[in-house]
């Protein structure tokens, strides 16, 4: 019906291993979009280059993702040449791209969730009404082969694991013959296993001399996936590492050339970045607060939404100031204990103590105003109203309440003399408290809901991905902030899918599995070790 | 309840829910088929009303059924295109527009039919085509097995429907555009033509269930005679989850629902008209209050695709 094109790629073959390792496959030439009120790519020239790994690192808002967008043919640049096989091409849209042989894997799934693999990768295919299933079945063994891994075609695509989905990503991006590939943050949402066997796959693509862009903000990461990194800072190019580079030096060495890069000479925060990325082994944990617990989770059980697990039998406790990890994979019942915890999601077994009375039938105001808050990771959804003022979404938990309304009345000077006084304290770099929350970047509408959350008296908060998406500079900040607070006697669960964030930051880590509780780990050397076998020992 | 259940009342019964129930068939199956794509398509009143104006002037005018059929589809997809290019293209809100385009299409026929038919003719008896061999069945033969040509086809349009959603690459491409539109665009495939030809398919099938029910339904036009049939097949399509075969079940009952009252007639037992006529919506409430929890509705469904935003 809506396939008018009748020149479809041939179904067996890949393209790549005709020319050799090395060659670039893709060069682009001096591209530059602007976006209104920041240019996201300044007069970047890149090339990607067969059998490489080509990591593109730099902090969020870098114009990584639009450059590879630009390559996808998802936005086209204002000035600039793509050359692809030597020649000059224009990529007007995602299908001239697959058409060019080059496949993106986007940071957000692009599967749908309700379609079998098989469909989900027959998706766009082609070649006449009838839909070639059987063509379709031997097209993903081959591929699967290619990748290293085994794939069930007929399994509902929103049954599978993060992982799992990722590979038949990698797949679909490679379907058409593909012989470039784009990752765009592939590793955010992976288990630290997930993220060995992507490095396995990565490996088996470059033997068959494909081209991969890898897009990252983790410097580890880059230094130890590429075979070349090229980083982007403002939307300009300020550095490449080529294979020489790399091969030569220590990590350590290599890290700090990088952040030399990113960063400039600003020398103190280059140290405090590099501090950040330093691998965590665990410290001691905080205990002696020998205190009756303050939040108490006892047998909890809650229904998840349709289609998600929910959370079952959950016994937990929470001593003051102390800091509770929350790993797992994503989708593992996090979302549900949260909210559970929060008063968003009713029990349907259980009990959650709060000073040891129990709250599982408060509301979420009431259990507000005990001083229990939730950040939550859905800042612009649940989080925040997006086209409303910084200083009503600073006191949105508060309405009604004085000195912000009196009487029905809202009191703007009020409102407005708290929002400068948190914007001040929590560093929000907004042009003023009257800009609408959606026209900031994702690190200050997390130091927003911060600033909500904790500026009222808070005795325990739930954060929920903290620093998800966010770029070192603000990780840092937030991170220091939830010390801070633990510090003063607020306790914190902090459900995180980085590991590297929990060891760093807690003093106890629970590892939830199916909305399970599969164990709790003490903070301590090789926490990251145990806590990894709990999580991949029971998640099938 | 002997005297009800005669074979003269069940008679009357099926025919009457057929002859009632294939409109609702028709513009339920082409809104299935724009539900799936992730159209919701409110025009589609508007639709049936004019396919049902135009097919019959045409009919009238031509002196041939087929002619009148013809431009009762012509006149649909006209409105289809509306609804199509501020809707899918520009992107503007497919409920604001659907009910424009419906209260257009009322005041629209209503004029020109005000305007031109003054003496309000009427079309003779349809032909019906009775199948041989089956149409002696007692009750289903005369009902079933002895209809105008339009219904068979309307039949095989459901058996072709069901198999355009279940193993062709447009039904697959419907289904992606209503569920997650990013992930087809990013196939390669337009999210904009997908859904363009759904709508237009959507228009194509109500202006023919319009046409029905004015060539064969009435012999008739009469403003606002659709009494609200295409929101009643919006419904029906929700609650069949946009699958073909439920659309059928659920256009039948609520076609024999309608008809109930004639039917009654028929079998001379008298019951108040008014509480007749509500029957069909009282049946759309109770379906919607024990099935509407369970409608699946496509993730997209109703929100215009923007590339780049999500």
């Amino acid at each position: 019906m809506t396939e008018s094109d009748g020149s479809t790629q041939p179904m067996t073959t890949t393209r790549a291993p005709t020319r050799e390792a090395g060659d670039a496959a893709v060069l682009l030439l001096g591209i530059t979009k602007a976006f209104p009120g920041v240019v996201a790519n300044d007069d970047i020239t890149l090339a990607l280059l067969r059998g490489e790994v080509h990591c593109l690192l730099g902090e969020n808002g870098a114009g990584k993702s639009t450059l590879m967008n630009v390559l996808s043919g998802m936005l086209r640049p204002d000035a600039g040449r793509i050359v692809v096989d030597g020649r000059e091409v224009e990529i007007d849209s995602p299908r001239r791209a697959l058409e060019l042989g080059i496949g993106m894997v986007y940071q957000h799934s692009t599967l749908i969730p309700t379609l079998t693999v098989l469909e989900n990768l027959m998706l766009g295919a082609g070649g006449g009404l009838r839909l070639d299933v059987r063509g379709a079945r031997a097209r993903l063994a081959e591929l699967a082969g290619t990748l290293g891994v085994e794939i069930d075609p007929d399994a509902v695509t929103g049954t599978l694991a993060l992982g799992q989905q990722q590979q038949v990503e990698i797949v679909k991006a490679l379907w058409r013959g593909s012989s470039v590939l784009i990752l765009d943050e592939p590793t955010s949402m992976l288990t630290p296993q997930g993220v060995a066997e992507l490095a396995k796959v990565l490996g088996g693509l470059k033997q068959h001399g494909l081209a991969v862009a890898f897009i990252t903000h983790k410097l580890h990461e880059a230094a130890e996936m590429g075979d070349r990194v090229s980083i982007l800072k403002q939307g300009r190019l300020v550095g490449e590492l080529g294979p020489d580079d790399l091969r030569g030096r220590s990590h350590e060495q290599l890290q700090a050339e990088i952040v030399r890069l990113m960063f400039g000479e600003e020398a103190k925060e280059v140290a405090d970045v590099a501090e950040l990325e330093e691998r965590v082994e665990g410290h001691e944990p905080r205990r002696g607060r020998g205190e009756a617990p303050l939040l108490e989770l006892i047998h909890v059980s809650a229904a998840g939404d349709r289609g998600q697990v929910g959370i079952h039998d959950i016994s937990l406790s929470l001593l003051p100031g102390e800091i509770m990890g929350i790993a797992g994979v994503d989708g593992n019942g996090q979302r549900e204990l949260a909210e559970a915890i929060g008063g968003q999601r009713p029990l349907t077994a259980g009990e959650v103590r709060f000073e040891g009375r129990t709250i599982s039938t408060l509301g979420v105001s009431r259990r507000e105003r005990l001083g229990l808050r939730y950040v939550t990771d859905d800042r612009l959804g649940e989080g925040t109203v997006g086209s409303m003022s910084v200083a009503l979404n600073l006191v949105l938990k508060r309405i009604g309440e004085p000195p912000f309304w009196r009487r029905g009345v809202t009191q703007r000077r009020s409102i407005e003399a708290t929002a400068r006084e948190l914007v001040e304290r929590f560093d929000v770099r907004t042009p003023g408290v009257d800009a609408r929350v959606a026209t900031l970047s994702g690190g200050n509408i997390q130091k927003v809901m911060l600033a909500r959350e904790l500026a009222f008296e808070p005795r325990a908060v739930i954060y929920s991905k903290p620093t998800y998406g966010l770029d070192v500079r603000t990780i840092k900040a937030v991170r220091a902030r939830i010390r801070e607070q633990a510090e003063q006697g607020v306790s914190a669960i902090v459900i995180s899918t980085d590991l590297e964030e929990l060891v760093d930051l807690c003093d106890r880590i629970a590892v939830l599995s199916r909305g399970r509780l599969a164990g709790v780990v003490e903070s301590g050397p090789g926490v990251a070790q145990r806590v990894g076998e709990l999580m991949v020992g029971q998640a099938a | 309840m002997s005297k009800v259940l005669t074979e003269t009342f069940l008679t009357a019964l099926v025919a009457g829910g057929l002859l009632a129930g294939v409109p609702l068939l028709l513009a339920a199956l082409g809104e299935s088929i724009s539900e799936r794509a992730g159209v919701l398509n409110i025009g589609l009143e508007g639709m049936m009303l004019l396919g049902g104006y135009v097919g019959f002037s045409g009919a009238l005018y031509s002196g041939f059924t087929w002619v009148g059929f013809a431009a009762g589809i012509g006149a649909g997809m006209f409105v289809a295109v509306f609804m199509a290019v501020l809707c899918v293209r520009l992107g503007l809100d497919q409920i604001v527009v659907g009910i424009a385009l419906t209260l257009a299409a009322e005041g629209l026929t209503s004029l020109l039919h005000g305007a031109i038919l003054t003496e309000r003719p009427r079309l003779g008896a349809v032909e019906l085509v009775t199948i041989p061999g089956l149409s002696g069945i007692p009750v289903l033969g005369r009902s079933v097995f002895s209809q105008h040509l339009v219904v068979y086809l309307t039949l095989g349009l459901v058996i072709f429907t069901w198999w355009l959603f279940r193993s062709t690459n447009a039904g697959l491409n419907l289904r992606a555009a209503g569920d997650k539109p990013s992930a087809l665009d990013a196939a390669g495939v337009s999210v904009v033509a997908t859904r363009t030809w759904a709508v237009l398919a959507t228009g194509a099938l109500g202006g023919l269930g319009g046409a029905y029910l004015a060539i064969v339904g009435a012999g008739t036009f009469e403003p606002f005679m659709t009494n609200g049939a295409g929101f009643i097949a919006i419904v029906i399509a929700m609650l069949a989850r946009a699958r073909p075969f439920w659309v059928v079940v659920g256009a039948l009952l609520i076609g024999m629902s309608l008809q109930l009252q004639t039917a009654l007639q028929v079998a001379s037992i008298d019951v108040p008209i008014d509480v007749v006529n509500m029957l069909p919506f009282l049946a759309v409430i109770v379906v919607l209050l024990l099935f509407g929890r369970r409608a699946y509705l496509p993730a997209a469904l109703g929100l215009p695709y923007v590339r780049g935003s999500r």
